[in-house]
């Protein structure tokens, strides 16, 4: 598949998985191929640590507006912002009488009492926000670093559940729309990240299911994060290996050659199978992403995953 | 300094607190089965653990208290799979004057909200839980897994967090009876009650102000009782263990967690480092002639992973002198996932050295 069809399949794409499979890095590495396509992109997140800037090279965390995290040969752009519920919620709420009292409303703590009155509405208001800026074409695409995967089904279900609550008014209607715009596999779409291990997969296989069944939203590839590059020769023998190639080692060096390749084939092992019942059970396209040997991600880890991401869109039908 | 063992052997509570997916569950229940083995009664209150994890820990049961595993240790290990919902309803039965307030506060769809809606409630709930476990005075040992959250700071605010929920300003006018509460509410309180019935019909707001009449009086039984839960966990008995996976995330993670925590005047009792790889020494130079072949790849994947090893070590002393005096464990990462007694005692030997055989 071409690149730049890839990255316009839809006007957002939703990138959600367990906590800890490397969900933030995959959405970073997606904006910035997409912007190295010419795309304007525009990168939401629900909440920022600094993760995101800091995998552009920025050092200033994400704000509710704006700003520009990169602008790469090819005349696109990635912009990055936050979507926090609450401000969505402030937002919603000025715009629908409350502007006076709306800093007041975050103060005393009644924003937490109209959460808990009306389910959903937080994520309604953020997924309606993400509509919003759909609409007005804010950008080529929308990508939203989505909540760890059982707040993920959540998120995205409960604007179906507000529907069944709120019998008419505006918040009906907004929910409406929301529900509308993730059933539109033009309008928006789910990627699933994921880690070669064993509860990873089982959790992608049944969120994949739930969110076709519960949400009917298209389901794009997984992204298979963190896979270690196969090696061939982890079984051979190091010593006749090292005989073979015509070098003399000591034993110390040895055993540590045979530690680390036991290691690496234990891992390769786990991840094969993993990969293997992935397959089985999902049927939908992976794309691998390698593990980076590296323990800090910055904007020389994402290029290496972006150049590994469009190598694996490359290799989808 | 102390050791894990250290507080294994003499803490009543132990949090163990992080992001998502850095292991929090197996860490928590290793901790149990150390406790176990050095002869203590231990109890283990996990929080929505990967499935087999889960029925290693439960073998089939379904529970909301504690459910004993046998096995080979000279105390005791119990486990409990936390249901917040089960556990705020009992909540609300012991605190309702009587039977008719608990039934109408657990019938009202609010209430039925406030456990997946309000942020912080599933937290406030294991509080709750390992209070109660803790207090019951059956266990030596409590350890509690935190609810997934960026902020592992999260659980300690939460106590505080319901009981400001329930003791709202707006929320005591909208307690007035009936009617009367629009004459006596604030403007703020009407205008903000106009918009949201307009915003989300009448039905939504009349539901709301029925769950906050429905509350009536058991504000103070609240009140109290997180007044308790943040005691315990600011004495000597309870330590806060952060877990971590050796990423520059788990730095900012723990920076912010030392300071918070004591400030809070909670105690940071050990940093765990999860999934380290293993030390393998220095890396071997390969000669320029030798890039090709299997004895070239097999030192180029020993000095792959000896360099991340080393990156992921030099992360690790970093987090360790921001919680110094607190000593830091390191769990290696292991061959399979971790879902059953065998692999808990593996963590455990990382934890406490010597003390799970």
């Amino acid at each position: 598949m071409d690149v730049a069809g890839f990255c316009r399949q839809a006007n957002i794409l939703v990138v959600a998985g367990k906590g800890g499979v490397g969900k933030t890095t995959a959405t970073a590495a997606l904006a910035l191929v997409a912007a190295r396509e010419g795309l304007e992109v525009v990168l939401t997140s629900l909440g920022d640590s600094g993760a995101i800037p800091r995998l552009f090279g920025a050092d200033r965390p994400l704000a509710y507006d704006e700003s520009v995290l990169a602008k790469p040969r090819g005349g696109g752009i990635v912009r990055g912002r936050v979507l926090t519920p609450d401000a969505a919620l402030v937002e919603y709420l000025g715009d629908h009488g409350l502007g006076r009292v709306s800093r007041r409303l975050v103060k005393t703590g009644a924003l937490d009492i109209v959460a808990t009155a009306i389910p959903g509405i937080r994520e309604v208001l953020v997924l309606g926000k993400l509509k919003q800026l759909e609409l007005a074409g804010t950008a080529d695409v929308l990508l939203l670093d989505a909540p760890a995967t059982g707040h993920a089904l959540r998120f995205l279900t409960s604007s179906g559940g507000l529907l069944d609550a709120a019998r008419g008014g505006p918040l009906r209607e907004q929910a409406e729309q929301v529900v509308a715009m993730l059933a539109d596999p033009r309008r928006c779409q789910v990627t699933l990240v994921t880690i070669p291990e064993e509860t990873p997969v089982n959790e992608t296989v049944e969120t994949a299911f739930r969110l076709e069944d519960e949400v009917g939203v298209a389901l794009g590839p997984v992204i298979v994060n963190d896979c270690y590059p196969m090696l061939e020769h982890l079984e051979d023998d190091p010593r006749s290996a090292a005989e073979a190639a015509g070098v003399v080692v000591e034993d110390d060096v040895v055993r540590r050659v045979g530690t680390a390749a036991a290691f690496r084939s234990a891992r390769q092992r786990l991840q094969s199978s993993q990969l293997e019942r992935l397959a089985r059970d999902l049927p939908l396209p992976r794309v691998v992403l390698p593990h980076v040997f590296s323990s800090a991600l910055g904007p020389a880890e994402l290029d290496t995953l972006a150049a590994a991401l469009v190598a694996g869109i490359g290799g989808l039908a | 300094m102390t050791s894990v063992e250290d507080l294994v052997r003499h803490r009543s509570v132990l949090v163990c607190c992080g992001s998502g997916g850095v292991g929090k569950t197996t860490v928590a229940a290793s901790l149990a089965l150390c406790g176990a083995s050095l002869g203590r009664r231990c109890c283990v209150v996990t929080i929505d653990p990967a499935r087999r994890l889960a029925d290693a820990l439960s073998e089939g049961a379904i529970l909301n208290s504690p459910h004993e595993i046998e096995g080979p240790w000279s105390g005791s290990l119990h486990a409990v799979m936390l249901d917040a919902k089960v556990t705020f309803d009992d909540l609300v039965r012991n605190y309702a004057a009587d039977e008719g307030q608990a039934e109408r506060i657990l019938a009202n769809r609010v209430y039925r909200n406030l456990v997946s809606a309000l942020s912080g409630t599933q937290e406030y709930m294991a509080t709750e839980k390992l209070f109660e476990l803790h207090d019951e005075g059956h266990f030596d040992l409590v350890v509690v897994d935190t609810p997934p959250a960026r902020n592992a700071l999260d659980f300690l605010a939460a106590p505080s967090r319901l009981t400001g929920f329930l003791d709202n300003r707006l929320l005591r006018a909208l307690l007035m009876p009936g009617r009367a509460y629009m004459r006596a509410a604030s403007v703020f309180t009407q205008t903000f009650l106009r918009t949201l019935s307009r915003v989300a019909g009448g039905e939504i707001v009349e539901d709301t102000i029925t769950f906050f009449q429905a509350f009536e009086g058991m504000e103070q039984g609240f009140r109290d009782r997180a007044g308790a839960v943040e005691r315990l966990l600011s004495s000597e008995a309870t330590s806060f263990i952060l877990v971590g996976t050796p990423q520059r995330e788990s730095v900012d993670d723990a920076t912010y967690f030392a300071t918070h925590v004591a400030e809070g005047g909670q105690h940071v009792g050990a940093l765990v480092v999860n999934r380290m790889l293993p030390d393998l020494g220095a890396a071997v130079p390969l000669p320029d002639g030798e890039r090709e072949g299997p004895w070239a790849e097999l030192v180029g994947n020993l000095n792959d992973l000896t360099t991340i090893a080393q990156r992921q070590e030099l992360l690790v002393e970093e987090i360790a002198a921001r919680i110094a005096p607190a000593p830091v464990a390191r769990v290696p990462l292991l061959g399979a996932d971790v879902h059953d007694m065998y692999g808990l005692s593996h963590v455990a030997r990382y934890l406490v050295p010597g003390a799970v055989p």
